[in-house]
């Protein structure tokens, strides 16, 4: 697939996160989002999954047939999807028979990451980093042409980094993107860099009137 | 379907596990109905009067319970993430939850309904057309409850806000409900009469219920 971004631009709660953001992928190519704290990054990527209308700007996937853009994509976040009292199985189970387009076993997965163990383990037990690699495991359980990754390194330790950057890497190689916002370098070869930068200094006199408009806003919307 | 399969499964499993809401909701429900009897003094021939009527508000406040995580839970996890990329429409995504919930908590109460009835001295007719009308009613409460939810699904401590938004939209049912069951005792009206309008109540809940829930999930932001 090939995705294209023109000039997105975004607001939450009256406020302008960014503007203008463009950005183009071929099939094979990654895109590292950086920005410092609060530029936006995440808020990119929440756009990209279809859990926030852009304010303006067109964002089209190529080559999909007649999927949607939310329905090409696998999302790593921050948030990572797990059910706590659900094992680490079932938990990817579920991923894989609700996300349709299913590549591995539960088990398989687990076990590339190095997690064949906590296999039947509630997710409730394992440590951050176990966690995001199960949430990492998800990438592998069903077949989606790009990877939204937020932070996928955070919590994880060297030799999954490895891991993971071997699995972008072979996800590549077979046609697939992988955006990542990040502060790290994550091994992605190639990979373009797209940095968010605050639209306008964030300048005191014109503070008032938009945190007015916010207010408005949520009253009234 | 098999998506829809997953998520009620996924639903079914989290309320059996510990901390699960499965049987929380059964066990207000008889707290209700046992204080009742203790405000009123023992006086059968009252008790069996307005039983049915106390069985209905107990289980409209049941229903309640339970009902603020419903999408909470799975806004603050990110599991609406991955639902949002499943290859199935929203308000498929709405339906099959609220059916989970439905049989985790409004078919029980419904099925429990004659055992309680014991406590507030119904008869054998009684017992009958108020499990009846709680079966044919509980999924109205549940589908109006359900967009509230939906509605107050980012908002922390939402279940107060919940609980004022959507008592207001059950009241049609609670008073069908009731006089469904009362019309059983004897009266004017036949029992069908009020029963086919509190049918007719949960099919309508059904459709514009799970649109509006839907609706509400997609525009959270």
């Amino acid at each position: 697939m090939r995705l294209t971004a023109q000039d997105l631009a975004v607001r939450r709660s009256g406020r302008r996160i960014f503007s203008g953001v463009s950005f183009a992928l071929e099939a094979g190519e990654a895109l590292m989002v950086t920005g410092r704290n609060g530029a936006g990054k995440s808020t990119l990527l929440a756009v990209l999954a279809g859990r926030l209308k852009p304010e303006a700007g067109t964002l089209t996937a190529h080559d999909v047939g007649e999927a949607t853009l939310p329905e090409c994509l696998h999302v790593v976040g921050h948030r990572d999807g797990l059910k706590s009292p659900l094992t680490a199985e079932e938990n990817l189970a579920f991923a894989r028979d609700l996300l349709g387009a299913p590549t591995a076993s539960p088990r398989a997965a687990l076990e590339e990451l190095g997690l064949g163990h906590a296999l039947k383990l509630p997710v409730a037990f394992l440590s951050a980093g176990q966690r995001r690699r199960v949430a990492l495991a998800r990438l592998l359980v069903c077949r989606r042409p790009l990877w939204l990754l937020d932070e996928p390194t955070a919590a994880l330790d060297v030799a999954s980094q490895g891991v993971l950057a071997g699995m972008m890497a072979r996800h590549r190689a077979t046609g697939g993107l992988v955006i990542a916002a990040t502060h790290q370098a994550l091994g992605l070869d190639g990979a373009r860099e797209l940095r968010i930068e605050p639209t306008a200094p964030e300048a005191p006199v014109s503070r008032d009137a938009s945190s007015q408009d916010a207010v408005v806003g949520d009253v009234w919307w | 379907m098999r998506a829809l399969k997953a998520l009620v499964a996924r639903d079914l499993a989290l309320a059996a596990r510990v901390g699960g809401s499965g049987a929380l909701s059964l066990v207000f429900f008889l707290m209700i109905v046992a204080v009742v009897p203790f405000a009123l003094g023992p006086d059968l021939n009252l008790l069996s009067r307005i039983g049915p009527a106390i069985l209905w508000l107990a289980a409209v406040l049941a229903t309640l319970i339970g009902l603020d995580r419903l999408f909470q839970a799975d806004e603050e996890d990110g599991s609406l993430d991955l639902m949002t990329g499943a290859p199935v429409p929203m308000e498929l995504v709405v339906l099959a939850k609220v059916l989970a919930h439905w049989l985790t908590t409004g078919l029980p109460l419904a099925l429990a309904a004659p055992l309680f009835g014991l406590l507030v001295a119904l008869d054998g007719t009684a017992m009958g057309a108020t499990s009846l009308t709680l079966l044919v009613g509980t999924p109205a409460l549940t589908f109006i409850g359900a967009v509230g939810s939906a509605l107050t699904a980012s908002i922390r401590r939402g279940g107060l806000i919940l609980a004022v938004l959507v008592l207001p939209l059950m009241i049609p049912t609670l008073i069908f409900g009731v006089s469904a069951s009362e019309a059983a005792l004897g009266g004017t009206v036949p029992f069908t009469t009020p029963l086919a309008i509190l049918a007719a109540l949960s099919l309508i809940a059904g459709v514009v219920g799970t649109l509006a829930a839907a609706a509400a999930l997609r525009w959270s932001e």
